[in-house]
């Protein structure tokens, strides 16, 4: 929040763009460099789970991937709100570029989660609380995706988008609630992830694949944001130079 | 303030009056979705009595979803939401009055016939009154909660499906909680907590619904 | 300071193979497709946008003229 009093500035995209456009490789190669560490503490040096065997090793993706389909959709929420009370281009962009990472994240949760289960509880899928909010959270980014792409007007799409965003993010703590609250009443198969003290390597595995992927997120959805800037502002004359300038 | 909601209300009420087809066929809809369930999965009554609840509820969000595209497009059409919107009254007063005529021509209906469907399902006489009382109590969210798509989706191609795709998700704690109260009354359990949550859930979107559905609203008028 | 013994081992993941690489491939897969096609559609706009600046310069140039 540190940068706030120069939000207005960082907001115009003749700003934004070429800011994003050379902070991509630094994100991007952060993102290979924790993926790289992440995976050679996580996949060579821990050591196996003496619960779950070698399955347990899923955990090195299955977790970030679900917390960053979380944490996108509050990033989302967080910008259309800004983009509600505050009327920036940015935000709608912003949320725009983020959506498809964010169901893609959410898939790979989902599919991960699958994957693991079939091993450890003898089941690809339970409605355990946590796997059913994530299918969800999953259909409320392709509700927000499909209701922008059908909306021609871009100003409306945003705003449109925005208040989906902002009525979904109040309505996950009571989705989850109740799924909760519904799955301890059908006495769900006893889904209980084993919480077998992690290992250090382990622990510190997990933290950098999180990182991987924060950084691939970000780095993906600026380099999908500078697409949208420069189709939006297409008619703007920074955006003319900028396609000028790639006249080779 | 009531008397604007109550003009709304008299006023979209006559509106249905007038396209009776409309309500009588979402509740025929209903009632063919929720009898062909045992014909798809067997005439055991146990089975039935287990799967009774889940389909009554889902056949009704369904039922309800179909009315929803309607609730403001033709005034959307013929220029009159526009009129509405400029109106000195608040818009999400409106809006309320309008998705209270809502619930009572589709909710209401299907609360009447659903103790009917229910005695296809072998429900006991107590799980028959909890169930109409249940979808008497739960409809109202999902015609408050349906609004809300309904203003977002306002004259988009494709408007009902991606209306479904938009709701249903954010239908689902009606879904159990009703469903819930059902299931915990046929179970023994008392159907008391569901009931409870069912109502506080029905009251927030109430409250809360009808106003964001007029921010969506004015989106889409700008 | 290497866990496994083998390679064989390392693939084999004590049995849980095809979960243990089945999560990790697929999400190799998208991790590697998703920027494939924003880097497209990034070409592809970037290609449009020109011949649209292109039309219009010409359509500007040619309407004093005539």
């Amino acid at each position: 929040m540190k940068d706030r009093f120069n939000l207005y500035r960082f907001a115009s995209p003749a700003t934004f763009y070429p800011l994003a456009g050379k902070m991509i490789p630094w994100f991007a190669a952060a993102a290979v460099v924790f993926g790289a560490a992440g995976l050679w503490l996580g996949m060579l040096v821990a050591p196996t789970d003496f619960q779950q065997g070698e399955g347990y090793r899923i955990i090195f993706i299955h977790v970030p991937a679900s917390w960053m389909s979380m944490f996108i959709y509050l990033v989302m929420a967080f910008w259309a709100a800004i983009g509600l009370a505050f009327n920036t281009r940015l935000s709608g962009m912003m949320t725009q570029a983020l959506a498809p990472t964010g169901a893609l994240m959410a898939f790979l949760s989902l599919w991960t989660g699958a994957l693991w289960g079939k091993p450890m509880w003898g089941t690809w899928w339970v409605w355990d609380a946590r796997l059913t909010s994530e299918l969800i959270l999953l259909f409320l980014y392709i509700g927000y995706l499909a209701l922008t792409a059908a909306i021609d007007d871009v100003r409306r799409a945003d705003k449109a988008g925005a208040l989906l965003l902002l009525v979904g993010v109040v309505n996950i703590p009571i989705i989850y609630f109740s799924v909760q609250w519904w799955n301890t009443l059908h006495q769900g198969s006893s889904v209980n992830l084993a919480k077998s003290s992690m290992a250090v390597t382990m622990l510190w595995g997990m933290l950098l694949m999180a990182l991987c992927f924060w950084m691939y997120s970000i780095a993906i959805a600026l380099a999908r944001v500078r697409t949208i800037m420069l189709e939006r502002e297409r008619h703007a004359d920074w955006a003319r130079a900028e396609l000028a300038g790639k006249q080779a | 303030m009531f008397k604007i909601i109550l003009a709304v209300v008299g006023r979209d009420l006559k509106l249905a009056m007038r396209r009776q087809a409309d309500i009588v066929s979402a509740l025929f809809f209903f009632i063919i979705v929720v009898s062909l369930f045992p014909l798809g999965v067997g005439p055991e009554p146990d089975l039935l009595r287990t799967l009774a609840p889940g389909v009554l509820w889902v056949a009704a969000l369904l039922a309800t979803m179909l009315s929803l595209p309607r609730l403001f497009a033709d005034d959307y059409r013929d220029g009159t939401l526009e009129q509405l919107a400029l109106a000195p009254h608040p818009l999400g007063l409106i809006v309320t009055g309008k998705v209270i005529a809502h619930w009572l021509c589709s909710g209401l209906p299907l609360a009447l016939i659903a103790p009917v469907l229910g005695v296809q399902f072998d429900l006991s006489a107590e799980a028959l009154i909890v169930l109409t009382g249940t979808i008497l109590l739960g409809t109202p969210a999902l015609s408050g909660i349906g609004a809300i798509g309904a203003a977002l989706t306002l004259g988009l191609r494709g408007g009902g499906v991606l209306l479904s795709l938009l709701v249903l998700p954010l239908y689902i704690p009606v879904l159990i909680f009703g469903a819930g109260a059902v299931d915990a009354t046929v179970s023994g359990l008392g159907g008391e907590g569901h009931l409870s949550l069912l109502a506080a859930l029905t009251f927030a979107s109430l409250g809360f619904a009808p106003w964001a559905s007029a921010a969506a609203l004015k989106i889409a008028l700008e | 300071m290497i866990y496994w013994n083998s390679v064989g081992d390392f693939l084999a993941m004590g049995g849980y193979g095809f979960y243990v690489w089945g999560s990790f491939g697929v999400t190799a897969l998208v991790m590697t497709i998703e920027p494939i096609l924003v880097a497209r559609q990034r070409k592809n706009t970037i290609a449009r946008l020109k011949r649209q600046l292109r039309a219009d310069a010409r359509a500007e140039n040619r309407s004093p003229a005539a």
